[in-house]
Order: structure tokens, then sequence, then C-alpha cells
């Protein structure tokens, strides 16, 4: 095979050949070199401003002074002195006088939908529905409250949770497991299960409901209350309507009487500022069940 | 040209090609690893860090078996969207006892290094059970079975000292002590002074509500204490960092 003739204006060969086989020694294109030099350039100017070398003590810390830890606190800081202003009249603003100052109110009820979206959805539903009827976890929408309703009463809770051994001041209560620790005998456990039937408005044998009556009176009223509408100061929840926590038929309300539930709630002292709470307490209780 | 020509040589010799490039990378390597070991400020200590009890190192066996890093990041960074949502932001000391590190690389689901005591072990239980019951518009599979897997900590022993080849500091009383430690946690009848005294702040309780001891108390021990052993009342922020 005959090597081809170099014409005259062919660029330049490296001056390797294998086989035969030249390469032309094309210049790279001005742009892309260019570009290249540029970041070379920028790595040294990027050195010197930024955090880079690692030295013997320390990396150097370039003459900007960066630092993500130290700029996020900056950035929180801005964030918390821009509410400051609000913050401020929160704190200094009586409770249940939160909601009579518009202006004040819009600021609540907005922080505390931002709080309550990151902090409080999971369990109690994006819409604080509880998630469901009998989930467990508490309804917020509603008027019916294990732990009170009044501003003060839900501030408390969000500060310090429900049965969390973090803060002593947590709310705590616990309702005895009156069938797993033999507290009730089956039959005794059968007549109040109707008994809570029958002050609940739900279909139950009028015999049975009789005589647990007296084992109510004897065993749950002193919590729920003789007629069975329940406490706010002892956290014991309304027998005698139709909402119901852990589920209202008979097998839920006999699962409840025989092991008792414990719902815990964290407290938000550690995750929240003080006014940040309030606001939470300002968007739950105008949710539609605030007293 | 002179130096080009030189050049020819090492490319000519495929064994001195070698040699030399094994020499660059070296350098190169060298020049970013070391400093990790011996600068200050890339060792920061924390007060409060302790290696994982018997029965949470267990748990983050399962998170690990289960592939929950693919989803989900344990790592909250120092941006003001993160430490609002999560929490403090991450510090490289908390993952000291992790080998390996849970980071993640991706957020399908949350970021979970601030996850302990946020929610309710009772919420935890639901959620694994069938994440849709408490999140409606979740997309994680459901875990149920770990309820119906029980376990009694036979090789626990085995993977403290696994763990303690690779640097993790369990002492010898430690792992004499892990499988009755590992069985205490969750047993709210057991005496845990021992496990208390090896792990400060342990949480002991039944984790997942049922009898037997099952990968469920094992996982939700691990859970309820992912970043909450660092005190940051007491940290101090290094600028240099």
């Amino acid at each position: 095979m005959a090597t081809p003739k170099k014409k005259s204006n062919d660029p330049k060969t490296t001056g390797h050949s294998w086989d035969g086989i030249e390469e032309f020694d094309n210049p790279l294109p001005r742009w892309w070199l260019w570009v290249f030099y540029l970041c070379i350039l920028w790595s040294v100017v990027y050195w010197v401003l930024y955090p880079a070398w690692p030295m013997v003590s320390g990396a150097t810390s370039g003459v900007l002074g960066y630092s993500s830890r130290a700029d996020v606190e900056v950035e929180i800081a801005d964030a918390d002195a821009a509410n400051q202003v609000w913050y401020d009249r929160l704190m200094s603003t009586d409770l249940d006088a939160i909601s009579a100052d518009p202006e004040l109110e819009r600021f609540a009820v907005n922080a505390g939908a931002a709080v309550f979206r990151a902090q409080c959805s999971q369990c109690h539903g994006a819409g604080a529905d509880g998630l469901r009827a009998g989930s467990g976890f508490p309804n917020l929408l509603d008027d019916e409250w294990m732990w009170g309703g009044t501003m003060d009463d839900i501030v408390t809770t969000v500060t310090y949770g429900i049965r969390n051994e973090d803060f002593p001041d947590a709310r705590y209560s616990e309702m005895p497991s009156f069938g797993r620790d033999e507290l009730l005998t089956p039959e005794e456990i059968d007549q109040v299960v109707n008994h809570v039937l029958a002050i609940s408005g739900q279909a139950h044998d009028a015999a049975l409901a009789a005589a647990g009556a007296e084992v109510f009176d004897l065993n749950c009223a002193s919590c729920h209350g003789a007629d069975g509408s329940g406490d706010t100061f002892v956290g014991a929840p309304a027998l005698n309507n139709a909402i119901w926590l852990y589920g209202g038929s008979e097998a839920d309300i006999r699962a409840t009487v025989n092991n008792a539930h414990f719902g815990i709630m964290p407290g938000f002292t550690n995750r929240l500022n003080p006014a940040q709470i309030r606001a939470v307490g300002a968007y739950v209780h105008q949710l539609g069940g605030g007293q | 040209m002179g130096i080009l020509d030189h050049h020819k040589k090492i490319e000519k010799h495929a064994t001195l090609l070698l040699v030399l490039s094994f020499l660059v990378v070296t350098i190169g390597g060298l020049v970013q690893i070391v400093p990790l070991f011996y600068l200050q400020n890339t060792i920061e200590e924390v007060e409060g860090m302790r290696p994982y009890a018997p029965l949470e190192l267990a748990g983050r066996e399962i998170y690990v078996r289960e592939g929950c890093y693919v989803c989900h990041s344990q790592m909250v960074r120092p941006m003001r969207d993160e430490v609002e949502r999560y929490g403090h932001y991450s510090l490289a000391a908390e993952s000291m006892y992790d080998h390996p590190f849970q980071w993640g690389s991706k957020r399908t689901g949350p970021d979970l290094a601030r996850l302990g005591g946020r929610y309710s072990d009772e919420w935890h239980v639901a959620h694994m059970r069938n994440p849709r019951d408490v999140v409606p518009e979740s997309i994680m599979p459901p875990y149920a079975f770990l309820l119906d897997r029980p376990i009694n900590g036979e090789h626990i022993a085995d993977l403290m000292n696994a763990y303690r080849i690779v640097g993790v500091p369990y002492t010898d009383e430690m792992i004499a002590t892990a499988r009755e430690d590992f069985l205490a946690q969750a047993d709210p009848e057991a005496d845990t002074s021992g496990l208390l005294e090896r792990y400060h702040d342990a949480q002991t309780r039944n984790f997942d509500g049922q009898p037997q001891l099952t990968e469920m108390d094992a996982l939700i021990s691990y859970m309820q204490m992912i970043g909450t052993l660092v005190d940051f009342d007491t940290f101090v922020r290094d600028d240099s960092r």
C-alpha cells in the first residue's frame, strides 16, 4: 500500500510514525485552551479566598473567612431577628389575648402552621384530624380535649408533652389494665363495657349495662367522671359521646379495658423557642376546638 | 524540548511508567488523606458520644440490612432550612462509631440524623407496619415482618468484637455482658443498672409493645437514640470547621 503523499497545506505532524500512520499536531481549540488556563488561574484565586491547603495545625482559612457553620448561624440569627418583633409581641401578650389582636393572630397562626407541618403533622395528620378515627392519635379539630383545650392547656401540652420522661412537668396519667392485671373479673369487664356502650348511646345489653354502672362507679368514675364525661385534669377522655381515640366498638372498648393504651407525645421545649410554641398553640386553638 | 525528550524515555519504558505513575498517585493520595488524621479540626471531639448498646447495634444492623440508607440520609447539613426542619446540623464525631457511616447520598424520605425522641414508639410500630397509616402520602415499603422475627442476641458478642477490630472501643466487660445487656434493654422487668452504667442514657423499655423480643425492638431502640447523644448546650462551634 502506498503512503499517501503529504499535501503542502497539511498541519505539522508529531513526528511519530507507526506503520506509516502519522499523527497531525493540531493545536487545541483556542477557546478551550483559554478556559483551561482560566480554571487554573481561578484555582489559585480560590486557594487564597477559601479554606484550602492542609498545613501543620489546620487548613489555610482563606481571606474571606468562610465557614459554613458560621454562615448558617448568621442566616438563622437573621431570620430570628426578622421575626423578633413578632416573637416579642407573642411573648408579651396574654395567651388569651392573642386572638384579640388580628395582626398578631395572623402571624401566630401562619408561623404555627409552619411549625405544625414540620413537627406535629406526622402524628396528628397534616389536617390535624388525628389521621383517622381510632388511630390513637388525637384529633385536634373537634372540641373534645383530653388535657384541656384552652390556649394555656395547649401551650403546656406542646411545651412538655405527654407521658415522656424527658420533662418532670410532662402531663402524666395511666389507666390501669383492668383485664391484664386482673383488677376486674371477665364478668365485670363484660358489664362495664356494656355500661360504656350504654352511656355512649350505642347498642348494648341492658341487664349487663345496669350491673356495669356499679363497676364503673367503683373503678372508672374517679377519672372519667360519674357520668363518663371525662376529666381534663387527669387526661381522662369523655366516654359519653361518639368520639374515640382507640375506637368505640364493643371489641375496641373491651381491648382498652383489658390493656390500657398510653399515647406518648414529646415535649418541644428543646426543639422550638417559646414564641414558636405559643404560635403553634394559637394555630391549634383556632382549628375549631379551642376553648 | 529538552525535558519533553526525557519524557519520551518514560513513555517507552513500561516498568518505569508504572513505577512513576504509582509514585504520582501515592503523593496525591497522601496529600488528600494524611491531613485528615492529624488536623485537629477534622477530628473534632464532642461530649456524649458512646458506642452503641448491644440492642441498638443490632437495630443498626437491621437498618443497614434493609437498606434504609438508600432512601434516608443521616446528615443534617449546615443550612437554615435543614436545621429548622430537622434540628442541629450533624457533626463528624456523631458518626465516629458508625462503620460504615450512614450519611447516605439521597433523600427519598426525610433525613434521620435527629430522629431520636421525635416520635413515640407506638408511632414507629404503626409506621413500620404500614407507613400509609400515619403518613398518607408516604411511598415507603412496609416492614411489618420485623414484628414477627424474634431475636435473642446469640451472635451479638461476635458482632461487637468485629466492631472492636475496626476501632470501636468496646471493652472486655462490654463484650462479656453483651448478651445480658442485649436482653435487658427491651425488658421492663430486667435490672438495667449495669447496662446504663456501660451505655449512658440508653433507653430501656419494651419498644414494640409485644411480649417477645423482635427485630422491631432492636430497630426502634436504634431509631430512638439516633442523634440524641451529643448535648448541644455544651457544644461550642469552631469557626475553622
